[in-house]
């Protein structure tokens, strides 16, 4: 391990590199060699029938499920230790929290600045302004002395995407932000993902909004329990793939398991 | 018992008491104990570990008497035995396909029954209802000094941890993702239970130590919607029903561990019933739209 070598790498190329990832529950195969490279500054659409494996990519991306398989490198780093680095954030499908928990939207949010304060978790000055901006950004800035269990299920999932910005991680992850979000919501998250590539971070969402792609996703991941298509969305987003990965059609059809290392290169 | 009452003026009812040596004692430990029963109450209400809270309670009842057996001090067989329990807790939920909760009632109660058979087995003059019921108005110094190592100890680590441990409660994938260490947390999390465990024994007794644990967490849950104020609320009101409920004791010659639970009880019910936003009989607002 040198760390040294690892931080002064600034020109790192890729925000998430995933490597012939396999994942098993118990024995049942949900993730088989996926790969996957993904630039810094980019936002790429994963895109995959229900139960393909899109929430299990995010969590064994997490280091939540340990791959039997294959490795993950986020910015260059081990998992862990981008997670201590704050430089990923992570915002679950369904939150799987208490939402009776005796605490106010700001609380939550500031959750995110958890990890760059001190042993006490004091706040500073720097991590209040962070956590009002982030709350400005989601347009949830009147509702923030409101107790989380107030909010509408929309309302929370923004006070969570607050608290992910709120983190200022280079690296977002994204399991289905935009499931149960009105349209004008919707259209806010998808200009702040914009302004998110515009300030170099790396981006991964899963969806199963195929316009959502189109519209603002550079790259597309089509899997079904492993990679089946990647690249460019112009150029995979076509109908073929898209009746493969929601037709069930074998991966193999495809020249065997899609891996994309030579699109980036 | 009313007689009693009638017959003795508050000052009297207030004072005569702590003229008693015992009985300073016993209301500085209850209190204290209380307290930290209380802030502990706090994380077990949110965290959802009442159960867990009684299996360690009980369990700690063969480490106090191996404890006596062995002429060491009794808080330390009954952390072992606590910290014990939980660990074999965690070992057959994992290696075996038993759910949790079973689990939890499956090792608690095999710890109580080899409890009660040493505590038979093994000549001592260990009161067994000491144990089990516990006798604040006769705590010895030793035990008030251990108490309050053990308080220092949890409210120490609680206040250290305070707001890791609250995320903890609160959303365990979040602080993960941000590089805490959750295993860490919750081991942390079982031992200041254990270790409260053994306190709040010294005042209730291990029957009544899981009221301890939650009642006071579980008032608070319904006055607020705030977590700093859910703990002041719940620190106080245990603490206070440690001392009204050692009062009424001494005045009413009532076991004294029943005593302080049921005030605790009686104050959750007033919470229940009248609390302004959660109780049942919250005020009726008028609807205009
Ligand atoms: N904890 C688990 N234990 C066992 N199997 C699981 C578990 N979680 C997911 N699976 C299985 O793994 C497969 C992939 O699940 P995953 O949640 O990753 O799908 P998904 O692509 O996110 O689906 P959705 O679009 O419905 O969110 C599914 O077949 C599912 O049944
Ligand atoms: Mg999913």
């Amino acid at each position: 391990m040198n760390d040294a070598v690892n931080d002064s790498n600034q020109l790192q190329p890729f925000g998430i590199e995933a490597n012939e990832l396999c994942v098993d529950y118990n024995g049942t195969v949900a993730l088989y060699n996926a790969s996957l490279k993904l630039k810094s500054g980019s936002i790429c659409g994963l895109v995959g029938m229900n139960g393909a494996g899109k929430s299990t990519f995010f969590k064994a991306l997490m280091g939540f499920i340990r791959p039997s398989r294959g490795t993950i490198r986020i910015n260059g780093l081990e998992v862990s230790k981008a997670q201590r680095d704050q430089a990923v954030a992570y915002v679950p499908q369904n939150e799987g929290i208490d939402c009776s928990f005796p605490i106010s939207v700001w609380e939550v949010v500031m959750m995110g600045r958890y990890g760059s304060m001190n042993f006490l978790r004091i706040p500073r000055e720097s991590d209040r302004k962070a956590v009002w901006h982030a709350l400005e950004r989601v347009e949830l800035l009147e509702h923030r002395n409101k107790p989380i269990g107030f909010l509408s299920g929309g309302q929370r999932k923004r006070a969570f995407l607050a608290r992910a910005i709120a983190q200022r991680a280079s690296v977002l992850l994204l399991d289905e932000p935009f499931s149960g979000v009105d349209v004008r919501t919707e259209k806010l998250m998808s200009e702040l993902f914009l302004q998110f590539r515009q300030e170099g971070r790396t981006i991964l969402i899963s969806t199963h909004d195929l316009n959502h792609v189109r519209d603002f996703c550079d790259l597309v991941v089509l899997i079904n329990k492993t990679v089946l298509a990647y690249g460019k969305t112009s150029e995979i987003f076509t109908s073929e793939n898209l009746t493969l990965t929601f037709g069930g059609l074998p991966p193999d059809v495809l020249s065997g398991p899609a891996t994309a290392e030579g699109f980036i290169e | 018992m009313i007689d009693t009452f009638s017959s003795i003026s508050p000052l009297t009812f207030l004072f005569e008491p702590i003229t008693h040596e015992f009985m300073r004692r016993a209301l500085m430990v209850s209190a204290l104990v209380g307290g930290v029963c209380g802030l502990l109450s706090c994380y077990m209400t949110l965290k959802g570990w009442a159960l867990m809270g009684d299996a360690v309670s009980h369990a700690v009842m063969p480490g106090v008497v191996v404890a006596y057996a062995l002429g060491l001090p009794f808080s330390i067989g009954a952390f072992v035995f606590g910290v014990g329990s939980v660990a074999l807790i965690g070992f057959v939920k994992q290696k075996s396909r038993i759910k949790e909760d079973t689990v939890i009632g499956l090792v608690f109660t095999g710890f109580f029954a080899l409890g009660l058979v040493l505590v038979s087995k093994i000549k001592s003059n260990i009161d067994l209802m000491h144990i089990l019921f516990g006798s604040p108005l006769g705590i010895s110094q030793e035990d008030v000094e251990h108490t309050l190592i053990i308080s220092a100890v949890v409210v120490a680590i609680l206040l250290l941890f305070r707001r890791d441990l609250m995320l903890y409660c609160f959303d365990a994938t979040h602080a993960r993702s941000i590089g805490i260490n959750t295993g860490v947390l919750h081991y942390l999390l079982l031992s200041v239970l254990s270790l409260s465990a053994v306190a709040g024994l010294q005042t209730v007794g291990i029957i009544l130590v899981v009221a301890m644990l939650i009642t006071p967490g579980a008032t608070a849950y319904l006055l607020t919607d705030r977590f700093d104020r859910m703990t002041y609320l719940a620190i106080t009101s245990s603490a206070i029903s440690s001392v009204v409920g050692v009062y009424i004791s001494y005045w009413t010659d009532i076991e004294t561990g029943g005593s302080i639970v049921l005030v605790q009880t009686l104050i959750f019910l007033v919470a229940f019933l009248f609390a302004p936003r959660y109780g049942i009989l919250k005020p009726q607002r008028n609807h205009h739209i």
